[in-house]
């Protein structure tokens, strides 16, 4: 009888991790907050926390004398933004900088994306993906400098153009527009490789049972389906543009959105932080538009 | 498939983006407080030369750097000499940062990483005005009694008759130029500040509104209309005249350069052929054997004096005091003095040097030769009996955001 009686007697007390799974099993609701809170507190705190510090930044006024950041508000510097015209002619410069490189490498990336998807053998395919994305694992600070030597006076674009009596100013708005053209590409060529692949054979098909040649299943077949795609693309090699600053240090004598920030950074934070706000308006402004070209999908 | 009508914005994220703005807010109201208790302590160690952990004798200073084990320094580029040697004798390993304009620095500096930086003067009166260095104790120094007395107790590396850190060395800003290029050799700026100059195009200018004062110098010796007397000294109109100058200058010139190594890449390549520069980059482009000579034009020059500081915070102030002792020792301010090209502060160095006319060469007791290096400093409103009509730092950054276009 006693070993019966010990038997039934439930364990003396159950272990932590067991009473903690006992709740999430009771608490499904619980189990799944658990899993966000993490990444959440980060976007919410890190991220949006630091995005709300700068716009607070931009309303902060300077010690003309230290530099320091005075916590007394002020208007003065979106004034000095919208009114002074070096301000506008930096931000114009910029998105223009960034519309042409978009421009170009959608140029680039289409038949090397069409090629991918739609003709390579797939053991070609794996080989070329791997080299278009081979640029990708290399520092960003190399391939720039080494566009510095290309673009040289005396290096090899200008070697190359010397037989032909022809000289090429590189450390110009050109220059920087072929450096950021190809440290891009990449960028481009993947989504509009996989807005590609993702059509089906069958349309082709269809439209050749219509009639239609390949001009015109090019134009109103393939291009309409992959645009949503190409647009994804515009969307990094338009953002990456906009808000890069050592390409253009390193390049060109000119200022852009990026190098003016980065300059005010020590000297005038505030202006800098109100400044960071030209680029986040028309990201938003782009953001928006891509929305509606039903870019996020094709992503 | 029936189409699902999507809202802009989810009530739920909207929900969570609110929450978002008053965590912030809330964390935003604890930094405000935070903030002006650190102002108030660094206001009182402004007066003493006390830092949290700090030895109160050499020999215990010595110890304590043993058990610290390292040190963090922002440096102009090639400052930090003989850091191996250092290392052996005081077990402070050195790392250090280089930053590439005194702005830089100074948020270098606040970025509270580091225990101490070779200052310039436009950054070192910021850093002592903004109570991000303390004074030092010299008795706890013994080279500091090597140091020239020339170079104590200066605006610059002092306040109210205290010295804050110790000096380091002092160089001019230079006219350089290929010599297969520039023919003939220039004497004068104005081969740079003539708008028809004819290296349009291969000027190399340095990136920082203190260049602002090299405007000023060069109206100080050819319009004395101006009255200009103190290049980092200008009221509205030499100010002005300045810019203009300076605007002038902007079309002609074929790189802006803050990064030394840059500017050493395009004189080796021949990208610029004339310009401003260190004496750090001649050394270095001489030594690889290029075609490039330097002098003090006869308008005379912008320069600098620079001082070593601790900063108030320092996580190492044992090791970073023993670093200052080293760095006016005489075996290091002579390896300082060949390496970067500049005149030592501690004259028992030049029995030191490699080349024995470098004191000699670089004018290290030749007050004279200095007289006309105005050494760089922070732009105040107050000039020296104006009264508060001078141009501010602020005024100077923001011009030259403007020249740069």
């Amino acid at each position: 009888m006693t070993t019966a009686a010990e038997y039934v007697e439930p364990p003396p007390r159950q272990s932590l991790g067991r009473r903690l799974s006992t709740f999430f099993y009771r608490h499904p609701w619980a189990t799944v907050g658990a899993l966000v809170v993490a990444p959440l507190g980060w976007l919410v705190a890190v991220y949006l926390g630091s995005l709300f510090f700068l716009l607070l930044a931009s309303v902060w006024d300077t010690n003309p004398f230290t530099s320091e950041v005075v916590h007394d508000y002020t208007l003065d510097n979106f004034r000095r933004i919208f009114e002074e015209d070096v301000y506008r002619e930096v931000a114009w410069r910029t998105i223009s900088m960034a519309a042409f490189v978009t421009v170009a490498d959608a140029v680039l990336a289409f038949p090397i994306a069409y090629y991918l998807a739609r003709v390579a053998s797939s053991r070609t395919r794996n080989l070329l993906v791997v080299a278009v994305l081979m640029p990708l694992w290399v520092s960003y600070l190399i391939k720039a400098y080494a566009w510095r030597t290309i673009l040289s006076d005396s290096g090899v674009v200008n070697w190359a153009l010397e037989p032909f009596g022809v000289t090429f100013d590189g450390y110009s708005s050109v220059g920087l527009w072929l450096v950021f053209t190809y440290l891009w590409l990449p960028f481009m060529i993947l989504p509009v490789y996989a807005g590609l692949e993702r059509i089906p054979d069958s349309v082709f098909e269809a439209s050749a049972d219509l009639g239609g040649r390949s001009l015109r299943t090019f134009l109103r077949v393939t291009l309409p389906l992959a645009f949503p795609a190409v647009v994804a693309g515009s969307i990094f090699t338009f953002s990456l543009t906009l808000g890069d600053y050592i390409a253009p240090d390193l390049i060109t004598s000119e200022q852009f959105i990026g190098t003016v920030i980065y300059d005010q950074r020590g000297t005038n934070l505030p202006v800098a932080a109100a400044f960071t706000l030209v680029p986040i308006a028309v990201m938003i402004v782009y953001l928006l538009v891509a929305r509606r070209l039903k870019a996020f999908e094709a992503l | 498939m029936p189409k699902k009508h999507r809202r802009w914005i989810d009530p739920a994220a909207f929900a969570l983006l609110l929450i978002a703005l008053a965590f912030a807010a809330a964390s935003c109201g604890g930094d405000d407080d935070g903030d002006s208790a650190g102002t108030t302590t660094a206001e009182e160690a402004a007066a003493s030369t006390a830092i949290p952990g700090l030895g109160a004798t050499l020999d215990e200073i010595k110890e304590k750097a043993r058990a610290e084990g390292r040190v963090s320094l922002v440096q102009w580029p090639g400052y930090a000499q003989l850091t191996k040697e250092f290392a052996q004798q005081t077990g402070c390993t050195v790392n250090t940062k280089d930053g590439t304009t005194s702005d830089d620095m100074i948020s270098l500096i606040g970025s509270g990483e580091y225990d101490g930086v070779s200052a310039s003067g436009n950054a070192s009166v910021r850093l002592m005005e903004r109570g991000d260095v303390v004074p030092v104790d010299t008795d706890l120094i013994p080279n500091y009694a090597d140091v020239q007395e020339g170079i104590k107790n200066k605006d610059y590396n002092s306040k109210d008759g205290q010295p804050y850190g110790v000096p380091h060395g002092r160089g001019p800003n230079l006219l350089a130029w290929r010599t297969d290029a520039v023919k003939p050799a220039p004497d004068s700026w104005g081969v740079i500040w003539d708008t028809n100059t004819p290296y349009k195009g291969k000027i190399s200018i340095y990136d920082d509104s203190i260049f602002i004062a090299d405007a000023a110098l060069y109206l100080k010796a050819t319009k004395p209309d101006l009255g200009i007397e103190n290049p980092y000294q200008l009221n509205e109109e030499q100010f002005n005249a300045s810019i203009d100058l300076l605007k002038g200058l902007a079309p002609n010139v074929g790189e802006w350069w803050a990064d030394y190594a840059k500017q050493i890449q395009s004189y080796a390549n021949s990208d610029v052929v004339i310009g401003t520069t260190w004496p750090y980059q001649v050394n270095t482009l001489t030594g690889d054997k290029k075609p490039v000579k330097a002098i003090k034009p006869k308008e005379g020059t912008t320069g600098w004096s620079d001082t070593w500081m601790i900063y108030s915070k320092a996580k190492h102030p044992n090791c970073m005091y023993l670093w200052m002792n080293h760095m006016i020792s005489p075996q290091a301010q002579a390896a300082v003095a060949e390496g970067f090209g500049e005149a030592p502060v501690n004259l028992k160095a030049c029995a030191l040097t490699k080349n024995k006319n470098h004191c000699d060469q670089f004018h290290a007791s030749d007050e004279s030769w200095w007289s006309d290096v105005y050494y760089w400093t922070t732009p105040t409103a107050d000039c020296g009996g104006e009264g508060g009509t001078c141009k501010t730092q602020e005024d100077w950054v923001n011009a030259w955001t403007e020249i740069r276009g």
